[in-house]
C-alpha cells in the first residue's frame, strides 16, 4: 500500500479542537465534519487539500478531546497519511480504528516542509520526500493493520473477519 | 519487579498474576461510558459489529451532557439517536435531562464507579475516576462500540510517573492549582502514554473533590490515567455512594517509575494557564493586569460542591464587575440542590452571577457562554486551546474556582487574597 501527496505542515500540540472545532460536533456526518477541518489554524486547508495529501507535524499531534470526529474529518478531507514526531494516545488509537494511517518518524517530521511531495510505502515503512530525494525509515505497518485500513476501520475489519 | 497501582488493576482485569509496562493485554471492563457527541458515532460503529445486544445493560452508561439541553436541531437529533439506542437496548444507566449531570461528576455520585474498577469512556476526561482508585481512561467512539459489544478492551500496559505529595495547601489554593502547576512543570505531553500516580502523606490533606479535579486533568499532560491510593477520605465517599465491593490495589514497594516528583503542597500558589495551552502557566503574582469579559465556574473539572463553596466564599457580599458576565454551572442535579440548600445560589445571584442547569456547554464552545472575537474568559474548565470557548481569536485562562470568583469581582485576573482583603 502506497500513499502519495503534497504536504500540509503544522507544529507541536495540534489539538482536536483545531482539527475539528466543537461547534461543528452537532453532526456525525463525515462530509460536514471535513468541511471545517483545521479551519481555526489554517483557513486554506479545506480550500486547497487534494486527495492523497499528507499532513506532517511535530510533537503530540491530536492532543485534547477523545472525539473520533477529528481523525474522521482528516480522512474524509482526502488526507492519505499523517506523519508526526509523536501522537497523543487517544488520537493514535482513534486514527487506526477508523482506518487513517499515521506514522511516527522524528527525522521525517524534522525535515519535510510545506508543499513538498511525499510518498509513503506502508509495507516497508519508507517515507520518501520526492522534492528533496531524502528517504526516511519508519516502522512498517503489520499486515493486520494494513487489512484494517483497507477495510475502512476496526468495525468493518472485525465484521469481515467474523463474516457478519 | 513490582507493579504500580494502575498495573495491578489492569492485571486483575486481564486475569493475569502480573503485567509489565509495554505488554499488550485484553481486559474485562466494569463500565463503558458515552455522551451525546461520542455515542452517536459509537452507535453507528456498534451496528457494523453485527451484535444485537450490548454485553451488559447495567455496565453501559449514556449521559447527554455536552450539547444539552439541546442547543439546536442537529444536537437534538444526536441526543435523540442516543436516547433511542438506550431504550432499544434497555440501558439501565441512561440519564435524561432532569436527572443528568456532567458525566464525570455524575457517575461517581451515582455509585457507578469505585475503587479497583476498570472503566473506559468515549470522553477524554474519563480519567477522573482515578480519584477513587479506579483505572479509567478516555477512548474514541470505535473503542466504545467494541467495549459495548464485547465488555472487553485491549490495553498497552502503561509505565508510571509518581507525584509524591507532602504538606497541605495554604488559603485559597486547591486541587486545580496543583494540577495546573504539574502540567506547567512537565508539559502537555509530559506524561504521554503513562499513568500519573499520586502518593505520599499529602494525599490525606486533599478532599475528594480536589482529587477529582487533579485526576480529571491527567489527560492534559497526555497521561493515560491519573490515580490516587484509597484512604479514609476515599472510603468515606465510597461508603456513601458506591454499591459494589471496594477493591483496593496498592503499588508494590519495588514498583518502578519513569520519574518521581516531590511536591510540598504548602508551596503551591494560585496558578493560571494562559492561552493557548494548559501548560502555559503562571503563578498569580506573575499574571499582570489581564482585563476579562467572562467568568465560567463549573465543568467536570470544577463543578462540584467544594468548588461552588470556594467561589461563594469570595462572592459573598460582593458584586461581579459591571463589564463581566459570570456563569455558574453546578455539575449535577444533586450538587445543584445542595448548593441551593446551603444558600450558595443567593450569594451567586445577589453578586450578579447567572446560575445554569448542568451542562458541558461553554467548556468546549458548544453553547451557554460562547466568546466573541477578542473576548477573554477566566474559566475553571480544563482546556484553553485556540477557539475552545468560541471565536478563534478569543482567549481562555484556566484557573481555580477561587481565582475565577475573585476575577469576576475585580474585572481582571485577581488573587483571591487581594479581593478578600480589599
Amino acid at each position: 500500500m502506497v500513499a502519495e501527496g503534497s504536504v500540509f505542515r503544522y507544529g507541536d500540540n495540534v489539538d482536536t479542537d483545531v482539527i475539528i472545532p466543537a461547534r461543528y460536533l452537532n453532526t456525525a456526518n463525515h462530509a460536514e465534519l471535513a468541511a471545517h477541518c483545521m479551519e481555526d489554524i489554517d483557513s486554506q486547508f479545506v480550500k486547497t487539500v487534494q486527495k492523497g495529501d499528507i499532513i506532517v507535524a511535530d510533537r503530540n499531534f491530536g492532543c485534547g478531546s477523545s472525539r473520533e470526529h477529528a481523525p474522521i474529518a482528516i480522512k474524509e478531507s482526502g488526507v492519505s497519511c499523517v506523519i508526526a514526531r509523536s501522537f497523543a494516545r487517544i488520537f493514535y488509537r482513534n486514527a487506526i480504528n477508523i482506518g487513517l494511517p499515521i506514522l511516527e518518524c522524528e527525522e521525517a517530521a524534522a525535515s519535510i516542509k510545506a508543499g513538498d511531495r511525499v510518498q509513503v510505502d506502508f509495507d516497508s515503512g519508507t517515507i520518501t520526500n520526492m522534492t528533496t530525494s531524502q528517504v526516511f525509515q519508519s516502522e512498517p505497518f503489520p499486515p493486520f493493520m494494513q487489512e484494517l485500513i483497507a477495510a475502512g476501520g476496526l468495525a468493518a475489519y472485525m465484521a469481515q473477519k467474523e463474516g457478519v | 519487579m513490582g507493579m504500580t497501582m494502575s498495573q495491578k488493576i489492569l492485571a486483575a482485569h486481564a486475569g493475569l498474576e502480573s503485567v509489565r509496562a509495554g505488554q499488550l493485554i485484553m481486559a474485562d471492563l466494569d463500565l463503558v461510558l458515552g455522551n451525546d457527541i461520542t455515542a452517536p458515532v459509537a452507535i453507528n460503529e456498534f451496528a457494523k459489529f453485527g451484535k444485537k445486544t450490548v454485553f451488559d445493560k447495567e455496565k453501559v452508561a449514556l449521559v447527554p451532557d455536552h450539547f444539552t439541553p439541546n442547543k439546536d436541531i442537529k444536537a437534538a437529533e444526536q441526543a435523540k439517536a442516543m436516547r433511542t439506542f438506550a431504550r432499544e437496548h434497555a440501558i439501565t444507566n441512561y440519564f435524561e435531562v432532569g436527572q443528568m449531570g456532567i458525566e464525570h461528576a455524575l457517575l461517581p455520585e451515582q455509585g457507578l464507579v469505585g475503587a479497583g474498577d476498570l472503566v473506559i469512556g468515549a470522553d477524554s476526561h474519563t480519567c477522573t475516576y482515578g480519584a477513587l482508585g479506579a483505572f479509567s481512561t478516555g477512548v474514541g467512539s470505535t473503542d466504545m462500540a467494541a467495549g459495548m459489544a464485547s465488555g472487553t478492551a485491549w490495553f498497552k500496559v502503561p509505565s508510571a510517573i509518581r507525584f509524591n505529595l507532602s504538606g497541605a495547601f495554604g488559603p485559597y489554593v486547591s486541587g486545580k492549582d496543583l494540577i495546573l502547576h504539574i502540567i506547567g512543570m512537565i508539559g502537555v505531553d509530559g506524561a504521554l502514554y503513562a499513568s500519573m500516580e499520586f502518593t505520599g502523606k499529602g494525599v490525606a490533606n486533599l478532599s475528594i473533590d480536589d482529587r477529582f479535579t487533579v485526576a480529571n486533568m491527567a489527560i492534559e499532560a497526555g497521561a493515560k490515567n491519573g490515580i490516587f491510593p484509597v484512604d479514609a477520605v476515599t472510603l468515606a465517599y465510597l461508603d456513601e455512594h458506591y454499591k459494589k465491593e471496594v477493591r483496593i490495589y496498592e503499588a508494590d514497594s519495588d514498583a518502578e517509575y519513569d520519574a518521581t516528583y516531590e511536591i510540598d503542597l504548602s508551596t503551591i500558589k494560585s496558578t493560571v494557564s494562559f492561552p493557548h495551552l494548559p501548560s502555559n502557566t503562571r503563578t498569580i503574582d506573575e499574571v499582570g493586569e489581564i482585563r476579562i469579559d467572562q467568568v465560567v465556574i463549573g465543568s467536570c473539572t470544577n463543578g462540584r460542591i467544594d468548588d461552588l463553596r470556594q467561589a461563594a466564599q469570595i462572592l459573598k457580599g460582593r458584586k461581579v464587575a459591571s463589564h463581566v458576565r459570570a456563569l455558574i454551572f453546578p455539575a449535577t442535579q444533586k450538587i445543584w440542590k445542595q448548593a441551593m440548600a446551603e444558600g450558595l445560589f443567593d450569594i451567586f445571584v445577589d453578586a450578579g452571577c447567572a446560575v445554569s442547569t448542568p451542562t458541558c456547554g461553554p467548556c468546549l464552545g458548544g453553547h451557554m457562554g460562547i466568546l466573541a472575537e477578542g473576548e477573554r474568559a477566566v474559566s475553571t474548565t480544563n482546556r484553553n486551546f485556540v477557539g475552545r470557548m468560541g471565536h478563534p481569536k478569543s482567549e481562555v485562562y484556566l484557573a481555580s474556582p477561587s481565582v475565577a470568583a475573585a476575577s469576576a469581582v475585580a474585572g481582571y485576573i485577581a488573587d483571591p487574597k487581594n479581593v478578600m482583603e480589599a
